[in-house]
């Protein structure tokens, strides 16, 4: 089974062990993984601001990297909610690049709705110890039903404890270009996350958007958190070292 | 009413720092969610009326000069008058006229947002009426002389020590400090003002075409006493609000108040058809229904049209965490929250509602719950595609974006700059994180910004590769 892994351009930038994480997980799994050297990113900040045309051309680029894979695979919600819910739609005005981009679109899945409802994996590399909270990142939870996985995979751990937070699909006031233009709201919003966060006294908050991770462990560190650790859900499935 | 929707950003800072208003959307949000919740998972089939409720919705629109038509004939044989208003003005002045043609010195209101809407209240106090709003969050509004900040909840900005000072000086003393004391109040003040009303004017919930009835649902049954004691009575109504039969309206019911105030149901559900009939015990003498257009067969035309199954329930904006966040008072208009967002800029113009569409974290909550599936952040995502198009977004952003385009789609330029822009934020990064990047000053101050490692995903990817 040849998938092809998208590390999404914020984990790229940010936090290249989430990529390798990933990378791991796929591999110990027994997949063969295909990093495309040219992904750059998938679009989404300019679909969001109201931009087509760039948009559709990212589209089109990312299409013809991962053509002829038999799956793309991405450590991100948002990511992989762009490509498989809103694709289609960005190229909504061309019938042959739309029919490419739904083909894409079913081949294409959030990692640890993969890991979970395609390669059904029952064990996991990682060792982590200690109570964890996780976070339901909207696009995720909402635009790919990605809710029990990734907790499904936790349980796998035995070392694992999970303590839901109050209000876990609530916003954390990332929203991508939201978060610098209403930096007080999206500020005000984080903040009511990290206290939800904190009243689990868990030893980690884990989620699966890259996005959200920096808002959160930004917003925490600046509370004056410095003990919650912030993980992706690669990084704990994967092992530290990953 | 004037639109303030571009002082978005600046009401929204004031309303962050307003402790009562906080302390009072807080109350707000967690009862309306867990009551929501509650209802609909008490309810087996509750998804499936979402459904069913979308697909009448969407039939309605469909054929709705057929259903308004037979409405109207509906209405007409009942011995009521339908009004036809393309816009805001035209509505005002229908409602004037017949306000005036019977002399009305004293005007009671059942809650409406299309009366907001239109402004009408300020027109009918221009001329010198008085005008009573008689639900009593619109009530309290009114003595505060403040726009309502909720569809449902006029007055979920107050917290009750605002409500005792605001009866007291309306009242006079002694002040009252408890809900039902309040109420008790507010239900003395208005019972004389129901018996004086020369007009009383409701809003309708549904309009049912076989019958000619509107219907209303009210926990306080307020829109009752203003539709049978005055004299006459005029609904307002967008034209969306028709349904072909009674029976649609009940799916709607089913779903309105378990989404509104999660409810099994409201309190009161009224019907009112045409004038008194001879037979009748009460009534008004003259019965009108005044259908306002206002920009909505121009989104049943366009790429909106799903936003006009919208039956006004508020669940978009309860789950909203931007609305949680500054209340509806920011939004700047009538309608605040997700469906705000959308209606504002359609119905007062793009340009005079710039920020709405774009504060929007597209967390995608108010559409999971919306009763009838109205995808409001695809909408509020079309409406900046709109901005864009006609180049409303800011000279800057649209820099941005072409410089962005540029570099994404040629990979190695990409991933040059990628590489600079690790290193360098590697380097002034201490203890993992960046306290102060001028250049981004909006996200560093007011959180960190986590240090990357300082080589990017790919070249290390290519460097392990190139060894093995
Ligand atoms: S958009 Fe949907 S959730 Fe919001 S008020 Fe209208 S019907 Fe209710």
């Amino acid at each position: 089974m040849r998938v092809g892994l998208f590390v999404t351009c914020l984990v790229d930038l940010m936090r290249p062990r989430i990529g390798f994480a990933a990378l791991r997980l796929l591999e110990h799994a027994g997949c063969e993984v295909v990093v495309p050297a040219d992904q750059t990113c998938c679009g989404q900040p300019a679909w969001n601001a109201g931009d087509r045309a760039t948009s559709r051309r990212l589209a089109l680029k990312l299409i013809d990297e991962f053509d002829g894979l038999d799956y793309v695979v991405v450590p991100s919600g948002s990511c992989a909610g762009m490509i498989r819910v809103h694709y289609p739609e960005v190229l909504r005005d061309d019938a042959v690049a739309r029919a490419r981009a739904e083909a894409l679109a079913a081949r294409t899945f959030e990692l640890t709705d993969f890991l979970v409802n395609v390669l059904r994996i029952e064990d996991v590399p990682g060792g982590f110890r200690g109570s964890v909270t996780y976070h339901d990142s909207c696009s995720g939870l909402r635009e790919l039903g990605v809710k029990a996985q990734p907790r499904a995979l936790l349980g796998l751990m035995p070392g694992v404890e999970l303590r839901e937070m109050e209000a876990a699909e609530a916003c954390c006031g990332f929203g991508g270009a939201f978060a610098v233009k209403f930096a007080g709201i999206s500020t005000e919003i984080a903040t009511r996350k990290c206290r939800s966060i904190e009243a689990t006294a868990a030893d980690a908050v884990v989620l699966g958007d890259l996005g959200c991770m920096l808002n959160i462990e930004g917003r925490l560190r600046r509370l004056g958190d410095e003990h919650t650790r912030v993980l992706h859900i690669a990084e704990i499935l994967a092992g530290e070292d990953g | 009413m004037e639109i303030r929707s571009n002082e978005f950003k600046g009401r929204a800072v004031f309303a962050i720092h307003d402790a009562s208003l906080q302390q009072a959307l807080g109350k707000a949000r967690e009862g309306f969610v867990g009551k929501r919740a509650q209802q609909a998972a008490e309810l087996p089939e509750f998804e499936q009326l979402r459904e069913e409720a979308k697909a009448l919705k969407n039939h309605i629109l469909d054929h709705l000069d057929h259903y308004l038509e037979r409405y109207e004939q509906a209405v007409t044989a009942a011995g009521g008058q339908v009004h036809w208003a393309r816009d805001a003005e035209e509505a005002r002045t229908i409602i004037l006229g017949i306000c005036k043609r019977v002399g009305a010195k004293t005007v009671t209101k059942g809650k409406s947002m299309v009366s907001e809407e239109i402004g009408l209240n300020e027109a009918l106090i221009d001329e010198g009426m008085e005008v009573v709003e008689t639900d009593l969050g619109e009530y309290i509004i009114q003595l505060a002389h403040e726009p309502p900040s909720h569809i449902i909840a006029p007055a979920v900005h107050k917290t009750k020590d605002q409500v005792s000072d605001l009866f007291e000086a309306a009242h006079g003393g002694p002040r009252k400090t408890t809900v039902p004391e309040l109420v008790d109040e507010a239900r003395r003040m208005l019972r004389d003002k129901y018996f004086r009303a020369d007009v009383g004017i409701t809003g309708g919930n549904f309009l049912v075409a076989e019958t000619g009835s509107s219907m209303i649902v009210t926990n306080e049954g307020n829109g009752d006493l203003t539709q049978t004691l005055a004299k006459v009575h005029i609904v307002t109504s967008g034209i969306e609000r028709v349904v072909p039969t009674l029976d649609d309206a009940t799916l709607f019911l089913r779903l309105l108040a378990r989404s509104a105030t999660g409810q099994e149901t409201e309190t009161y559900t009224t019907l009112s058809t045409g004038p008194r009939r001879a037979d009748d015990l009460d009534g008004p003498e003259e019965y009108h229904v005044v259908l306002v257009d206002n920009g909505r067969s121009r989104m049943l035309a366009g790429r909106f049209r799903e936003m006009l199954r919208c039956i006004r329930c508020g669940a978009c904006m309860n789950h909203c965490p931007v609305y949680g966040a500054v209340g509806g008072h920011a939004y700047g208009w009538v309608y605040p929250g997700p469906m705000g967002s959308v209606l504002t800029p359609l119905i007062t113009g793009l340009d005079n509602a710039y920020d709405l569409p774009n504060a929007c974290t597209l967390n995608g909550r108010c559409a999971s719950v919306c009763p009838v599936k109205i995808p409001l952040p695809d909408l509020l995502r079309e409406l900046r595609h709109m901005q864009h198009q006609q180049e409303i977004t800011p000279a800057m952003q649209r820099r941005a974006l072409k410089l962005w385009r540029f570099a994404a789609t040629q990979p190695r330029l990409y991933h040059a700059g990628e590489r600079i822009a690790a290193r360098l934020l590697a380097a002034i990064g201490r203890k993992g994180r960046i306290r102060r990047l001028p250049l981004a000053s909006a996200w560093t101050d007011v959180r960190d910004l986590p240090a990357p490692a300082g080589r990017t995903f790919l070249e290390l990817w290519q460097g392990k590769r190139g060894k093995s």
